[in-house]
């Protein structure tokens, strides 16, 4: 059992990183990866709200839409992670005011976030049970916080580089996340080797 | 026609959990904000530029609507349309805004200051800085790679000629070039200054000559031709004391190597009041 959650969590955060290997979760990516400290800060809300979310949809699934109405599934969790996000939100601008200047700005941001909706999705599709539910969107939430954290020092290198003209801005941008992803490809394999 | 009828009863009564729950919530743990520091807020230009002393437009609204902070006129980039208009939501009398432009204290551009070597590095000022003081001879001149051009917010610097040249026109005087300079070359003075030192070379005059022909040598003439004891040379190199300075101008026409400028500084501001 307890293998089974930890390969669960190496895999979601390395071999099926959400950003660089199933692509989820782009819009953020690009966007708040600019400086060190936003991209962190956003990784954290996303790990928070994934977390949340998971929390909330897996019941719902389990005891209300399960067996007659799965394909209901996209439109309700949609429906339910933005209600949650936004009571989430409620609650931390008033018990925890520092907490919500911190993650406030990301919060909305994330409501409709393809990768939380995705990680959803996913812990139904693979059958998890809540325990791995919860694990595996951990690791989804903490692979999203390595690859905007990794993301943000390649950024900050290429701020010093000599970039040519044609290239410069969101060009080289794009070229510098293929080849992050791309490296991420190395992992393929490597959990199942690990704990074969 | 059952499976259609539960399906929208379904999304519809968690659509409707939802909106009770957040009805609920945001009206019992609704934070009251305050509506002076909201107003205040708008006044404020929102550059979060740090000029006012606070982290921010946030924290110098706060800290006015709190009272911990009772000047108006804090806000450089704003001038005195924003005082006025903080002032106004305060209910306090006017202070005035003492509008301020970046000035570069080196002229020593590529003409005048002699190379000592050939840099190929990271193309900012604080990474040449690192590597023996730049390119120039002189190592404590403007080493022209353009960092304060990249933090200006309004694109009032530009780099011509190999050294950084403020636009005080455009100027809005929020001094974030004035922190990023590694030489500490750009200061902030009164945009109603007319005289200011070109050169920030603290070496004494023969080697200041050898590097660069627009340096200051020194010389004290201009000590000497002051008719208000403003000018005073310290560390071989002039510096006015603008509390005593009356803009005579006469230290910039004394000057023998031309490194007292007089000349015409009015910011942004002061050029739209006009």
């Amino acid at each position: 059992m307890l293998k089974q959650l930890v390969v669960i969590m190496m895999a979601s955060v390395l071999v099926n990183n959400y950003v660089l290997s199933r692509f989820l979760g782009i819009c953020p990516f690009l966007g708040v990866s600019k400086k060190l400290n936003q991209a962190a800060g956003m990784g954290i809300a996303v790990i928070f709200v994934m977390l949340v979310a998971t929390a909330a949809t897996w019941p719902i699934y389990t005891y209300v839409l399960y067996p007659d109405y799965t394909y209901l599934e996209t439109i309700v969790f949609i429906l339910v992670i933005a209600a949650l996000v936004q009571f989430v939100e409620i609650v931390l601008k008033r018990f925890i005011p520092s907490l919500h200047r911190s993650l406030g700005v990301y919060l909305p941001l994330i409501t409709t976030n393809c990768a939380v909706l995705g990680v959803a999705l996913n812990n139904i599709s693979d059958g998890y049970g809540f325990a791995a539910s919860m694990v595996s969107s951990l690791g989804c939430g903490l692979g999203f916080l390595l690859a905007m954290v990794l993301f943000a020092g390649v950024r900050g290198r290429m701020e010093g580089a000599d970039v040519p003209k044609p290239f410069n801005g969101i060009p080289i941008t794009l070229i510098a996340a293929s080849i992050v992803s791309m490296s991420f490809y190395g992992f393929a394999g490597v959990v199942d080797n690990l704990f074969a | 026609m059952d499976k259609i009828l539960i399906a929208v009863l379904t999304v519809g009564g968690i659509g409707l959990v939802a909106a009770v729950l957040l009805t609920v919530a945001a009206h019992f743990m609704s934070v009251k904000s305050d509506e002076k520091e909201k107003k205040l807020r708008e006044c404020l230009p929102g550059a979060n530029c740090g000029a006012c002393g606070y982290t921010g437009c946030d924290g110098y609204a706060k800290a006015l609507a709190s009272g911990k902070e009772s000047a108006t006129n804090l806000c450089v980039p704003g001038a005195d349309s924003v005082s006025r208009r903080v002032s106004d939501v305060l209910g306090v009398p006017f202070m005035d805004v003492i509008e301020q432009v970046a000035f570069v204290h080196c002229h020593g551009d590529c003409f005048h200051n002699k190379d000592k070597e050939v840099y190929e590095g990271i193309n900012t000022c604080s990474a040449a800085n690192m590597l023996f003081g730049g390119r120039g001879a002189c190592t404590q001149g403007c080493l022209g790679y353009g960092d304060c051009a990249a933090v200006c917010p309004v694109g009032a610097i530009c780099i011509k000629n190999g050294i950084a040249h403020v636009d005080t026109r455009r100027c809005i005087g929020c001094g974030k070039c004035a922190k990023v300079c590694p030489n500490r070359l750009i200061s902030m003075f009164a945009d109603v200054r007319k005289v200011v030192v070109t050169c920030s070379n603290r070496e004494k005059g023969a080697i200041v000559r050898k590097k660069c022909s627009n340096g200051c040598i020194g010389c004290m003439k201009c000590e000497k031709g002051c008719p208000a004891d403003a000018v005073h040379v310290i560390n071989h190199c002039a510096k006015i004391d603008y509390e005593k300075c009356i803009s005579c101008g006469k230290c910039a026409s004394e000057c023998p190597v031309g490194c007292i400028e007089f000349a015409d500084f009015s910011g942004a501001h002061r050029t739209d009041e006009e």
